[in-house]
């Protein structure tokens, strides 16, 4: 099939960022949305032009590196998957496809489709750890974790830290991935010991970085690849509450 | 340049702890005195990291990745081995010992191995208390499952997302470092070359990925977490950017490469379906628990397939050729990955293939739907249940074992594997070789070391499943941090290394040379084209099945490769920006050389052991011949470009008996 890209070119050639216009033939079902994006810089390679940069990995939806918003979706169109898994027979001959980096003020844009990310990081730093030291922990199966518990927590650890839920917010909030560590470490019997501190400090930190508030619409739950639900931002909330009202301990 | 293992005197099972309590110690008040460069951050660097922050030790930490979270590890799905017999069922530090040698094909050193048995618990505990979400019984204890070549159950696993949850624990326990202040993090930032100075590693030039700057960062050691080089094949079941750089870079400093041929080749992969295909996705070992794998029993059929005349469901069951259950009787579908991948490859070069371009086979779940819906229909008292009742009851329970795997099987090919049975194709998917390391796991460099799949240490030709995450973690939280105190502990009266010393002005030069030189070729071909080339020459004569001809053919095609690449190689855009293309021109011109050295190794070991099938050592059944008399050595190879040297440690097995594998 053949495709007209409009792509988001940012850096080089486009210091101010634009739209630039592609057109690829030769594209066929079982490529990857990736792959399709190798055979169009290999093209604009042999023709001395410039590779669109964008960024990628594991190529299996685990890494959390691939960022792209195909269409207006973060991600593209299919729920639950992730821009890497995303396959050219879902789309057809003759189709426009646009695709931009994720936009948000705390994610800048680096060159093109690549943005930095380093504010998720910063967040984690904050709190989204259980302080433990190498050699303190106790037999594995002392604490005993109920079935559903474990999997509770388990579907909020799944995140990875792509950032779709915030290229998809409005508000640009980053609360789902926010929301989904505090949520997992404090279903967890050894993260309780810390949790009213943790979710302190991320919120703050995740404030700091210039990210929006959430005011409840959703989109990042149905643009997340992983399907962390908003439940956890509900959890945050009730535990941000909870430590901020209820204890005298404010972390700082 | 040193070369002993230093494996300590007294019993196999008395060594480590013995070790461990009269080796020399660094105080609190030096360790902050001291610097330690690590580079990687995935669970073998990521773990160290946080180790040593927590230690006291003064802490740079450096990955090419955008965050440490997203380091190849990330990707493990099946889980990690651990000997705590919760099960009962007969494991122990020994068993996990023995069936490790047993499984490398015995090509590893015995006191490293059981160490690692040894801290795979402590592992277990720590990851718990980190908040790993392991998988659990109903009664909240922790979970386990059976992996490949072995009769216990003691993979701990958290959904098929093991890898994800413990680098998540490792990133977040080095994060917590970080925000400390005993930790710096450098993202972003790729390692290009190691700095000596008098003789010991004290540094790296590190180049700034976002501004293309390079850099000089110095420290008392240097340590590489730096994953394995199974790229070098082009296509692999690795990230797209996993390489062989640090560990090649240190080769070039005088750094021994041990093993080098050693690459294993994962039986259960999606196959390839073009030219653009970028990478090979994994389906994991647990499928061959309930999958049959089979092919055409004869070539006609085969080529119907092929050529879509036919699918596997128009093949009469006896005209299937079970060949694993046929091969191998006592094991069936579940040997070994290495015996599993070379069969799949005799079949399909017999003509029996049954994708487009003739490399795939069938694994196929119609029996375990089968079975499992009339087990179903059993407990649920429905005794006259017709077939298409029986068939939904087993997809049912086919679906909440597999059901995550399958899905993704869909989304790749667009066939649904509940209906059609699976194809699929054996690729590269781990590297045994590594740098070469002593029981301290330091190389023959002073003040370097090498922790993880990039080290050569624990799986000798062939790793077990599950084991790789067991030896990252091992390296990185349990045994680094004590060993690397036999070298730091003589460097307490040294001052802080200088970063703007004669050693780093020189090999800052030197690395601004080497990208002057890519860029300024200004030829024909993209980077991604030589290492595709590199790909295909590795995998026709250094994959699966291997002979001396092919072997020296391989090395010839590859130094023509390389000349090539250093006359027509062209990398778009400038030094000093963000250029993903740069990088890669560079990881490539070193996996040229490392793809050289592996053709050569291949070509010295005249045996079949382990991942290494050499065809002219095997027996009239086709099976690998292991020739322990002559071959019983670790192979650690010094890089010349005309003529690297070949350094032998002879393996000592004083614990465990020398015996042929045998899965019949
Ligand atoms: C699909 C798949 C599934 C797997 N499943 C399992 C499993 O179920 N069980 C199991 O035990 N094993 C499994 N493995 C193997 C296992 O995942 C790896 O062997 C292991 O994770 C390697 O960890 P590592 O820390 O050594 O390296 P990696 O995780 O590869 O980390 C390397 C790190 O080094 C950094 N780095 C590399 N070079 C440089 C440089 N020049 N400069 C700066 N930084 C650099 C990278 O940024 C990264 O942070 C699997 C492997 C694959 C491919
Ligand atoms: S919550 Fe979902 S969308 Fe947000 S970072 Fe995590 S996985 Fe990505
Ligand atoms: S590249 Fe890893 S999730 Fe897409």
């Amino acid at each position: 099939m053949t495709l007209n890209l409009k792509i988001w070119r940012q850096g080089g050639k486009y210091p101010k960022g634009q739209f630039v216009n592609y057109t690829l033939d030769g594209v066929n079902d079982h490529m990857s949305f990736l792959e399709m994006l190798d055979v169009l810089n290999e093209k604009l390679i042999n023709e001395k032009e410039e590779p669109i940069a964008f960024e990628h990995d594991c190529r299996e939806g685990i890494c959390g590196t691939c960022s792209l918003v195909i269409n207006g979706y973060p991600h593209g169109p299919m729920q639950q998957t992730t821009a890497c898994q995303l396959h050219m027979r879902h789309f057809h001959d003759g189709q426009t496809i646009t695709i931009e980096p994720w936009r948000s003020r705390a994610f800048p844009i680096v060159k093109d489709l690549v943005v930095n990310r380093d504010a998720f990081d910063r967040i984690i730093q904050a709190g989204g750890y259980i302080s433990v030291d190498t050699g303190q922990a106790q037999d594995g199966n002392a604490i005993p974790i109920e079935k559903d518990q474990a999997g509770h927590a388990f579907d909020a650890a799944t995140c990875i830290g792509c950032g779709a839920c915030v290229a998809a917010c409005p508000n640009a909030s980053a609360m789902l991935f926010v929301g989904a560590k505090v949520s997992h470490l404090s279903q967890m019997p050894q993260g309780k010991v810390e949790s009213d501190t943790r979710v302190q400090r991320m919120v703050a930190q995740h404030d700091a970085e210039g990210f929006g508030r959430c005011s409840n619409i959703t989109a990042c739950q149905a643009e997340c690849p992983k399907a962390i639900s908003v439940e956890h931002i509900a959890r945050l909330n009730r535990q941000y509450i909870g430590a901020t009202l209820g204890s005298e301990k404010v972390a700082n | 340049m040193p070369f002993q293992s230093n494996v300590p005197a007294g019993e196999l099972s008395e060594k480590w702890k013995q070790y461990r309590s009269s080796m020399p110690l660094v105080a609190p008040n030096n360790k902050r005195r001291l610097e330690v460069i690590i580079v990687g951050t995935g669970l073998a660097g990521g773990a160290a990291a946080a180790t040593f922050g927590e230690l006291g030790y003064k802490v740079k930490v450096f990955t090419f990745h955008d965050s440490p979270r997203r380091a190849h590890s990330i990707a493990a799905q099946g889980g990690i081995n651990a000997a705590k017999n919760y099960q009962n069922d007969g494991d122990s530090v020994y068993r996990l010992f023995y069936d490790t040698i047993k499984g490398g094909d015995y090509r590893s050193r015995e006191a490293n191995v059981h160490r690692l048995a040894e801290v795979s618990v402590n592992i277990i505990d720590q990851a718990v208390a980190q908040g790993v979400p392991f998988a659990r019984d109903y009664g909240g204890l922790l979970a386990n499952r059976s992996f490949g070549g072995v009769q216990v159950s003691r993979t701990f696993y958290a959904r098929g997302q093991t890898g994800q949850q413990l680098l998540l624990g490792a990133y977040q326990s080095l994060s917590r470092q970080i925000s400390l202040g005993n930790v710096e993090l450098f993202n972003r930032h790729e390692m290009i070359d190691l700095v000596m100075q008098d003789g010991k590693a004290r540094g790296i030039i590190a180049r700034n990925l976002l501004t293309g700057k390079t850099e000089r960062h110095a420290a008392h050691a240097v340590v590489l977490g730096t994953g394995g080089y199974g790229n070098v094949f082009y296509l692999s079941t690795n990230a797209m950017n996993s390489n062989g750089s640090a560990a090649w870079r240190a080769v070039k400093q005088g750094a021994y490469m041990a093993n080098p041929c050693f690459t294993q080749i994962h039986p259960t992969c999606i196959p390839v379906s073009g030219e653009y295909q970028s990478k090979l996705t994994l389906m994991s070992e647990s499928l061959r628990n309930d999958g049959r794998v089979w092919v055409p029993k004869n070539q006609e059929d085969a080529a119907a397939i092929r050529e879509g005349r036919k699918t596997g469901l128009d093949i009469a069951e006896g005209d299937r050729d079970y060949y694993l259950e046929r091969r191998y009787p006592a094991f069936g579908n579940l040997v070994p990955r290495d015996v599993a991948s070379r069969a799949a490859k005799t079949a399909c070069d017999e003509g029996l293939g049954v994708s487009p371009t003739g490399l795939a086979v069938y694994l196929d779940f119609d029996a375990a739907i089968e079975r499992y819906g009339k087990s179903r229909a059993h407990s649920l008292n429905e005794s006259n249940a017709d077939k298409g009742r029986i068939r939904q009851l087993g997809v049912a329970v086919i679906e909440e074992k597999y059901g995550n795997l399958f899905e993704m099987y869909e989304k790749i090919t667009g066939e649904d594997p509940y209906v059609m049975p699976m194809k699929i194709y054996p690729a590269v998917h781990y590297t045994m070789g590594g740098l070469w390391v002593d029981y301290n796991l330091q190389t023959n460099i002073p003040g370097l070391f090498a922790i993880g799949e990039a080290n050569f240490s624990d799986h000798g030709a062939n790793r077990l499943g599950a084991s790789a995450l067991m030896q990252g973690l091992a390296d990185g939280y349990f045994v680094l941090p004590y060993t690397i105190g036999t070298f730091l502990s003589q460097e307490i009266r040294n001052p802080m290394v200088d970063p703007d010393g004669p050693a780093f002005m020189e090999a800052e030069a030197k690395s601004k040379a080497r990208i002057e030189k890519i860029m300024s070729i200004n030829g024909t071909k993209s980077a991604e084209t030589f290492h595709r080339e590199l790909g295909k020459i590795m995998w026709e004569y250094c994959g699966m099945a291997r002979n001396a001809e092919g072997l020296q053919k391989g090395r010839r095609l590859i130094r023509e490769l390389r000349k090539e690449f250093w006359s027509s190689v062209y990398v778009p855009g400038r030094v000093d920006e963000y250029n993903p293309e740069l990088e890669k021109a560079l990881r490539v011109a070193d996996f040229m050389e490392l793809g050289e050295l592996m053709m050569l190794d291949a070509l010295d070991r005249n045996e079949s052991c382990g991942g290494h099938f050499r065809e002219e050592y095997q027996s009239e059944d086709g099976e690998a011949l292991r020739r322990d008399d002559e071959y019983a050595y670790v192979s650690a190879w010094e890089w010349d470009d005309t003529d690297p040297i070949l350094h032998k440690e002879e393996l000592i097995f004083e614990n465990v008996e020398l015996k042929t594998r045998s899965y019949k």
